[in-house]
């Protein structure tokens, strides 16, 4: 169990530190760096800035150092806790991405319970009650998850809100909790508007769960040892939910790995509809206006919360699945 | 004492009928999948659909009738056009024509249908533009059109854009890029895959774990923003095949993982199977072990997963030119058609420009359960 | 097809003086003209068409046949865990439940709510069954212990602690060393023939009155069958079980069984005494099994006989005797006309074929 564990732990700081080259250079792809946006914003609205200045600049902000030289600036940087400052809003990255990060973590860890919630039981139905009508239900759902992308879903939900019952559905808060400091009444209002938003990433990732869950909920209920438990007098629930659907349930868990880093991937564009308060537009503001402190600390900083969140979800599947636990194989 | 062994009879030589069971067991790996694939019902209608969408692609500039990029500022955020069939109990398809009056409150001219203007529409129209057939063969033929057109008497079945383009002709061109750049995109990752994947579970070793990493990283970081990154880091001056190109390739990028872990995972348990190992034995080189008995086992898996990534390409693409970040106008797909469906204002307004979506959904419906299908007949021998 | 064990003779020999049928006992399991159906979509299959036979204490009951027979179907329809699409369609299953002196009438099964309380009782209380694969009849996750645990609770009022006390008593009188610390193992940790102990101390837990045993030694290598043939014989004697064992070794038959069972297709074929089968078997398919046993008796460079033809597909069951395009004795006009029904050709023995009578 200890080197499952070890193992784990060790890939999760590799993929920690291949998220951070891999945003490194994403941000310094496009040619030309932050100044040459920002001259050009510049010049386009009439202001002047002469080369002395542009120079000074690039020394200040290290822009003129090889790159090897300021990823490692950058990443020792990011060490000690100072995650720079975002050129465009002149301000410290961390305050420019205040509640951001952790309200994207809030909706996706929503989602992906939600998914769970959902997933399972309708799972488990679907394969105990095959052809029926709830399984054809469940069946429809899921193909709705699985054709129809988050972002479109979105925009649909918020279109019929609209128009049927003159809702905004977007949004987070409602207006009086959106820039007010947090309290228990704040929280509240954001758990009261987190299903929406949840259930929209989610749906994606509960037709698949649901998916699996029943094929391999229907692969176990043939195998002997169903039988035997009926075969001993078990009651029909005990004999489903004990045995096969626990066995079942491993796989599921291991899925859950990768639920996560999806729903974060999906929460982007669908807070981009929705207009959530998250880290989505935010993000993309950046990238186009190539301000790289911001945008390669929100990558940086999606990538090594959903890791840690995926090493938390591979000690679950350890605790659930005794065979990991006693022969410390994957 | 030793007896003689019996002899055989010999069976005279007669055509004897195949039954029903035997015929399963003479059937060759291809009839069998076929047989399998039939059954599933969904996959058959999910495989029509995707056939019929690249007729579509085919023909776009027929189905078309005006040029998607004709715009004209009058006719912005038209509303869809409803073909009447029946003027005064004859079959006579028409639309009505528009007319504008300056509305006294905004001062804006405002184009309402005007009943009195019957425009009469008409199928398998030679008028419109020009374009070429299949690319080599020059036609003006279209499926609709109206008749005796003058510029102010157009049609526009599915409403205009704010730029005033008809929405079902952009329509058109955009389901032939988003479904080419699907199926471009899909090559390239198949490729990405197979030779990764094949690699990886072929020669095992430190190779497969390095690849093995590779991927589970790539797997368990939210990809859409590195995504992002690489297409936000295009150019703004490239051309539209260039910008297409790059998109290809970073969707591509997006779907290889998965297809690389069918492929490993298929070689890895070929390699196992006695089939392989007496292949060697039997004095097999490398090569031909791996074309002519491996591939033929894992082909129809690499058929089913390639066909279930296609749905994947042509998310990823739509998503990325709805953030603005993949094609380009003037290039069209469905991602740029719905970029102008982005936010509330503009569904409320426009609602007409979500349109594009019913497609997108359509096709990853029908690519789904095609590939489903595959997936379950591509082992007929048993899972 | 039967499979070969040691001598053909042999098994025979072994089988001289047992298995008279006692005159006064009153059988604790009657099945009488069971038809158990599966009803798929493709068609109706009679697995299950027309079994008939007694089950009595202390007795070994074999249920012989070639894959497909319906021997399982057979097992499960008593249990009445026959799974979807199939259904027991007539028939009765008449069990004794007599725990003291009363005499109770009995009970059908087939007439009891397959998912209800009583039935539940029976199962794994009255009535228990053992597989032929152990590895996948435990569940995976959750240990030895705990399974046992589980049974006797749900038969018995008895605490926690008291049926661990229970389990670690059962895994010791099953022979399995170490009970104490086994008992929180789990079944992948066991070799094979502990693990098809254990699964006998499972399925006893609650001192069922019959053990079905479905093939229970055909996963093991033949020194671990013979060591739970011997525990199975140890345990019947000690515990006064009925036990009926499904197999297809005509070894094992002639070594446990008193009485036997063949069926074909779902039909019992022939029934009686086992040194009467072995010795005077009268139907053809029953012949036909016992021929084709390879025997080191056996005149040397001689092919070895088989039953021609296969078994029929069951969308495809022959009109008439089902086993009639594969018999020997095959009488045109008769046998493809009509079923045979099962009669009495010697002392306890009934055969179905129409070489005894109409």
């Amino acid at each position: 169990m200890l080197a499952y564990l070890i193992r784990r732990a060790i890939l999760a700081v590799l993929t920690i530190w291949a998220v951070s080259l891999l945003s490194f250079i994403i941000i310094q792809l496009p040619p030309g760096d932050y100044l040459t946006a920002y001259i050009a914003q510049m010049s386009a609205s009439g202001g002047f800035i002469s080369q002395e200045e542009v120079d000074a600049l690039r020394h200040e902000y290290g822009l003129d150092r090889p790159l090897s030289v300021q990823y490692l600036r950058w990443m020792r940087m990011v060490l000690r806790g100072n995650f720079g400052v975002s050129l465009e809003w002149s301000r410290p990255v961390s305050e420019v991405i205040g509640d951001r990060l952790w309200l994207t973590m809030v909706v996706s860890v929503a989602a992906v319970v939600l998914t769970w919630a959902l997933a399972l039981p309708i799972g488990i139905y679907s394969a105990v009650r095959q052809y029926s009508l709830g399984d054809y239900l469940a069946t429809l759902v899921g193909f709705v998850g699985l054709a129809v992308p988050s972002f479109l879903l979105a925009l649909v939900l918020m279109y019929l809100g609209f128009t049927l019952f003159n809702a905004n559905i977007g949004g987070l808060f409602s207006d009086e909790f959106a820039q007010a400091p947090w309290s228990w009444a704040k929280a509240w209002d954001l758990m009261k508007h987190l299903p929406l938003p949840a259930l929209i990433l989610g749906l994606a990732g509960t037709a698949q769960l649901i998916r699996i869950m029943r094929a391999n909920l229907l692969d176990e209920l043939r195998k002997p040892y169903v039988v035997t438990a009926r075969a001993r007098g078990l009651p029909e629930m005990r004999v489903i939910l004990k045995y096969p659907v626990r066995v079942a349930l491993n796989p599921f868990a291991s899925t859950v790995g990768y639920l996560l880093p999806y729903v974060v991937s999906g929460s982007i564009i669908v807070s981009l509809v929705l207009s959530l308060p998250t880290v989505g537009p935010l993000l993309l503001k950046a990238l186009v206006a190539q301000d790289m402190f911001l945008a390669g600390t929100i990558v940086l900083l999606l990538g090594v919360l959903t890791v840690i969140g995926t090493f938390l979800s591979d000690l679950l599947l350890m605790w659930i699945d005794p065979r990991i636990r006693l022969e410390g194989r994957k | 004492m030793a007896e003689r062994a019996p002899v055989l009879r010999e069976e005279p030589e007669e055509t004897i009928p195949v039954t029903a069971e035997e015929r399963i067991s003479v059937a060759t790996q291809w009839q069998l999948m076929w047989w399998r694939f039939r059954r599933h019902r969904l996959a058959m209608v999910g495989t029509i659909v995707v056939l019929l969408f690249y007729l579509a692609v085919l023909l776009a500039d027929f189905l078309a009738y005006v040029e998607p990029t004709a715009s004209e500022a009058q006719r912005s955020l038209l509303p869809p056009q409803r073909i009447h069939w029946f003027d005064e109990g004859r079959l006579s398809p028409h639309v009505y024509g528009l007319t504008g009056r300056r509305d006294p409150v905004t001062l804006k001219r405002v184009y309402t249908p005007d009943p009195g203007k019957r425009i009469r529409v008409r199928f398998f129209v030679r008028g419109g533009f020009e374009y070429q057939l299949l690319g080599i063969i020059p036609s003006t033929l279209h499926l609709l059109g109206v008749e005796g057109a003058s510029p102010e008497e157009t049609l526009f079945l599915l409403g205009t854009d704010e730029q005033g383009r008809d929405l079902w002709s952009r329509l058109m061109y955009g389901t032939r890029t988003s479904l080419t750049i699907g199926l471009a995109g899909v090559g390239l990752s198949l490729v990405l895959g197979v030779v990764l994947g094949g690699i990886s579970g072929l020669y095992g070793g430190v190779v497969d774990t390095v690849i093995q990493r590779v991927i589970e990283i790539l797997r368990s970081i939210p990809t859409i923003p590195l995504w992002m990154g690489l297409a936000a880091a295009l150019p703004n001056d490239w051309t539209v095949m260039q910008v297409y190109l790059a998109i290809t390739i970073i969707i591509s990028l997006i779907g290889w993982t998965e297809l690389a872990r069918v492929v490993r995972g298929r070689f890895l348990s070929l390699r196992e199977e006695d089939f392989v190992m007496a292949a060697e034995l039997s004095g097999c080189g490398q090569t031909r072990i791996i074309f002519t008995h491996l591939v033929p086992s894992f082909l129809s898996h690499i058929i089913a997963a390639t066909t279930l990534a296609i749905p994947v390409m042509i998310i990823s693409e739509t998503s990325l030119s709805f953030l603005g970040l993949g094609l380009r106008p003037p290039a069209i797909s469905w991602g740029v058609l719905l970029q102008q469906a982005q936010t509330i204002q503009a569904l409320a307004i426009s609602p007409w420009l979500l349109i594009s979506a019913v497609p997108v959904i359509i096709v990853i419906l029908a690519l789904n359960f095609m590939g489903d299908g595959l997936r379950d007949a591509a082992d007929p021998y048993g899972h | 097809m039967p499979s070969p064990n040691g001598e053909g003779r042999g098994f025979a020999a072994r089988a001289v003086g047992r298995g008279a049928k006692p005159p006064s006992e009153v059988p604790i399991l009657e099945v009488r003209d069971l038809r158990t159906y599966f009803f798929p979509q493709e068609g109706t299959v009679k697995a299950v068409d027309g079994a008939s036979f007694d089950v009595y204490p202390r007795k070994t009951l074999g249920i012989v046949g070639e894959s497909g027979c319906g021997k399982s179907v057979t097992a499960r329809s008593i249990l009445r865990i026959v799974e979807r699409p199939g259904r027991i369609v007539s028939g009765s299953i008449l069990l004794q439940r007599n725990s003291g002196n009363g005499r109770e009438p009995a009970v059908d099964l087939t007439r009891l709510d397959a998912t209800g309380r009583e039935m539940r009782q029976i199962r794994g209380g009255d009535i228990a069954l053992i597989f032929q694969e152990p590895m996948t009849s435990f569940s995976p996750v959750h240990t030895i212990g705990n399974q046992i645990v589980e049974t006797v609770r749900l038969h018995q009022e008895v605490s926690k602690a008291e049926a661990g006390q229970k389990a670690v008593e059962m895994l010791h009188l099953v022979g399995v060393p170490n009970p104490e610390r086994r008992v929180d193992e789990y079944a992948f940790q066991l070799s094979g023939g502990l693990r098809q102990r254990a699964m006998i101390a499972l399925a006893l837990s609650c001192g069922p009155r019959i053990l079905i045993a479905d093939e229970p030694t055909t996963a093991l290598d033949v020194t671990t069958q013979a060591q739970i043939l011997d525990l199975l014989r140890h345990l019947q004697a000690q515990e006064g079980m009925a036990i009926v064992l499904i197999t297809h070794n005509l070894g094992v038959v002639a070594e446990m069984c008193d009485e036997v069972v063949v069926m074909y297709l779902g039909r019992v074929v022939e029934q009686g005494p086992v040194d009467a089968i072995f010795h005077a078997p009268k139907h053809p398919y029953t012949r036909a099994l016992l021929r084709s046993i390879p025997s080191i008796h056996a005149p040397a460079r001689t092919k070895l006989p088989t039953i021609s033809g296969s078994i029929p597909h069951p969308y495809n069951r022959p009109t008439g005797c089902p086993f009639h395009p594969r018999c020997p004795d095959f009488m045109p006009g008769t046998c493809d006309r009509t079923e045979p029904s099962l009669r009495p050709v010697g002392d306890g023995q009934d055969a179905s074929c129409f070489l005894y009578g109409e």
